[in-house]
């Protein structure tokens, strides 16, 4: 186990090296910053000055080389246009990112595995082919589309439901919940159910798939002769098989989630680092996209490596490090 | 000797919209405490379906739809389902064909033991743990503590059948129902797990149901023998009288179908044909169309007829003289 982190940490090392490179050179050779963000009086003396004092006059790997050793003392630079350091900003915007993030990821479980199992104890039932249906349309339609129509819908019809924004705030931690609050909870529902929706249908059609496999196994009727109760095999024998294929698809979409909210964070102008980074785009703040996108890589690693971890934990035939191929 | 275990002609069918296959036509079978009774066939006979039946486990489309399957004088077919749930693995167990499908793969021996113990008593993890440390070395499980602590995949095939065993042992069933237990495993094994079965079913004076293809397997742990052909048993009686003197045409085709010693370079017998398919058996007997000795009368069905004083057989022309050579 050790051994096997141990070599995903130098894994690690070398992707996020390489995404660096990339994204520093991408994102540099984009436009010019300075033009976007400078006022209207500034002239072109006072141009040439601010890019200079940006270092933007200097070349590429310069600039680059300058950027590695910043980013290895940990600064990732500061944002052009908040003048703070980046990293700082996408910490301060983060918590909000996570919450919808995590929220929408137990609502996929929550509304998707019972579904799911319904399905697939039931397959030929009216119920059973309006769940299929559903998390069909909930993996096809665009997501910005459902999103709009559920504003449409529930706050410009109805009246419900907060359209944008993020409501009341409790500090836990450090950290801005809006979950423990009930105006947070009223703003989060929406765009978490949105952020939610394909990964429910992934969970839905896992677990359904799953569930028609795992319950004419022998070890299920093995359980069943033995008189174990039926929820008990459900929620044991059977759910623990079942969730071995949904947490390795859902720990990469999950990834996906947090790092590209963006669609969902800007309808509902959720304060996240999604509706950051598109604001960040929109100016060319160079500092704060990279600084965004090498974070994203980070998160990637981690997750992929927890997803390793407790698959290893779910399925005990499955050894961490070993010399499988 | 009374039984412990009574099916009275048992009916099950696979029903879909559209068709419904007979599978199960009139199974008669008993078997007593301490008996082992070994139930044989070709595949497609009927013979899983008949242990699963008297489960009521068979998955849908499969259905029971007629008959008694009376244990201790009572009708198992008309419980509700959680008295149905409270007898299985306490009144009836089962030990599956094979060993790497019938534990769950991820979950911990201990835990999978300590579910069968609780669903019908209500004890305490160390209780259960104490149970299952006795039960696996009754089995003959090397080691059982560390054993425990084990998944499935970290056993061999011999052992994940033997911690089946324990399991199906647990609660002292009247009647355990084993479905070839040791087809898929090494001969070597086989033998061990055969007499390992058969002492603990004899000490117990457990009522063994023992389903298999394999005659030589049977002709060493049963004591009698039910011959089943497409859903019907066609003959039953003590293992010795039948093998050394079949009454039933079928039996003795299946007997000598058998490759032996000291038969080398000769042709290997063979029933001519195959097993007419259940959705579409001949009215009478449904051997008929194989059998050599078949005449206008199989063209109606022949009852299970006393044949001796131990035996039945259901044909209107038993292989008299050999029967009767051997009584002698």
């Amino acid at each position: 186990m050790t051994e096997f982190i141990i070599k995903r940490v130098l894994q690690a090392m070398i992707v996020l090296f390489v995404m660096t490179v990339l994204v520093f050179f991408g994102v540099n050779v984009i436009g010019n910053p300075v033009y976007i963000f400078a006022s209207s009086e500034c002239d072109q003396a006072c141009l040439t000055k601010t890019i200079a004092e940006l270092g933007l006059d200097r070349p590429l790997w310069e600039q680059y080389f300058v950027f590695l050793g910043n980013l290895l003392q940990g600064h990732l630079g500061n944002s052009f246009t908040h003048g703070i350091p980046a990293l700082s900003l996408i910490f301060e915007r983060l918590p909000a990112t996570l919450e919808l993030a995590f929220c929408a990821l137990a609502l996929a479980l929550g509304i998707g595995l019972p579904l799911g199992v319904w399905a697939g104890l039931r397959p030929d039932t009216f119920i059973s082919r309006c769940i299929m249906a559903f998390s069909m349309i909930a993996f096809s339609l665009p997501v910005f589309w459902i999103g709009l129509i559920m504003i449409l819908t529930f706050s410009v019809q109805l009246g419900w439901m907060p359209a944008i924004g993020r409501g009341d705030t409790v500090e836990v931690f450090g950290a801005d919940l809006s979950l423990l609050t009930p105006d947070g909870l009223h703003h989060l529902a929406m765009p978490a159910f949105t952020l939610s929706l394909i990964m429910m249908a992934i969970v839905i059609r896992l677990t359904r798939a799953g569930m028609r496999e795992v319950i004419f196994a022998d070890y299920i009727k093995f359980a069943r002769a033995n008189g174990i109760r039926e929820r008990r095999i459900l929620s044991t024998h059977v759910m623990k098989n079942l969730l071995i294929p949904i947490v390795t698809v859902l720990g990469m979409e999950f990834g996906g989630v947090i790092a590209f909210a963006v669609v969902v964070e800007s309808i509902f102008s959720w304060p996240g680092v999604g509706k950051m980074l598109i604001d960040a785009i929109g100016v060319l703040d160079r500092p704060l996209i990279v600084a965004y996108l090498i974070f994203v890589v980070f998160m990637f690693v981690v997750l992929n490596l927890l997803v390793d971890i407790l698959y290893s934990l779910l399925d005990p035939r499955v050894r961490l490090g070993g010399n499988q191929t | 000797m009374t039984a412990v275990l009574n099916v009275k002609d048992l009916y099950a069918s696979f029903i879909t919209p559209g068709l419904t296959v007979a599978a199960l036509q009139g199974v008669s079978l008993s078997v007593a405490k301490g008996e082992i009774l070994g139930l044989v066939g070709e595949s497609g006979s009927g013979k899983t379906l008949t242990g699963f039946s008297i489960n009521r486990l068979i998955s849908p489309p499969g259905e029971v739809v007629g008959g008694q399957v009376m244990l201790h004088g009572e009708d198992v077919l008309t419980l509700s389902e959680e008295k149905m749930r409270k007898l299985r693995g306490r009144r009836i167990a089962m030990i599956f064909q094979d060993p790497m499908m019938t534990l769950n793969p991820v979950l911990r021996i201990e835990t999978q033991m300590r579910d069968a113990l609780r669903a019908h008593e209500k004890i305490g993890k160390a209780e259960a743990r104490k149970r299952s440390i006795a039960a696996l070395d009754e089995v003959g499980i090397p080691a059982p503590e560390s054993r425990l602590r084990s998944y499935p995949h970290e056993l061999s095939g011999g052992m994940r059948q033997r911690v089946a065993i324990a399991i199906a042992l647990l609660h002292k069933p009247d009647v355990i129902i084993a479905d070839e237990p040791t087809t898929a495993l090494d001969v070597t094994i086989q033998g061990q797990i055969l007499s390992l079965v058969q002492g603990l079913c004899r000490d117990r004076g457990t009522a063994l149901i023992w389903i298999t293809h394999d005659l030589a397997v049977v002709a060493g742990i049963a004591d009698r023998l039910a011959v089943m052909y497409a859903g019907r048993v066609v003959e039953v009686g003590p293992v010795d009288d039948l093998l050394d003197a079949p009454a039933h045409p079928y039996t003795r085709g299946l007997i000598e179908s058998v490759p032996a010693r000291g038969q080398r370079g000769k042709r290997l017998n063979q029933i001519p044909g195959r097993m007419p398919s259940l959705a579409d058996l001949p009215d009478g007997c449904s051997f008929a169309p194989r059998c050599e000795h078949a005449t206008a009368a199989c063209a109606a069905l022949p009852d299970m007829e006393a044949f001796g004083p131990t035996r039945s057989v259901r044909c209107f022309h038993p292989l008299m003289e050999r029967a009767l050579w051997a009584m002698r």
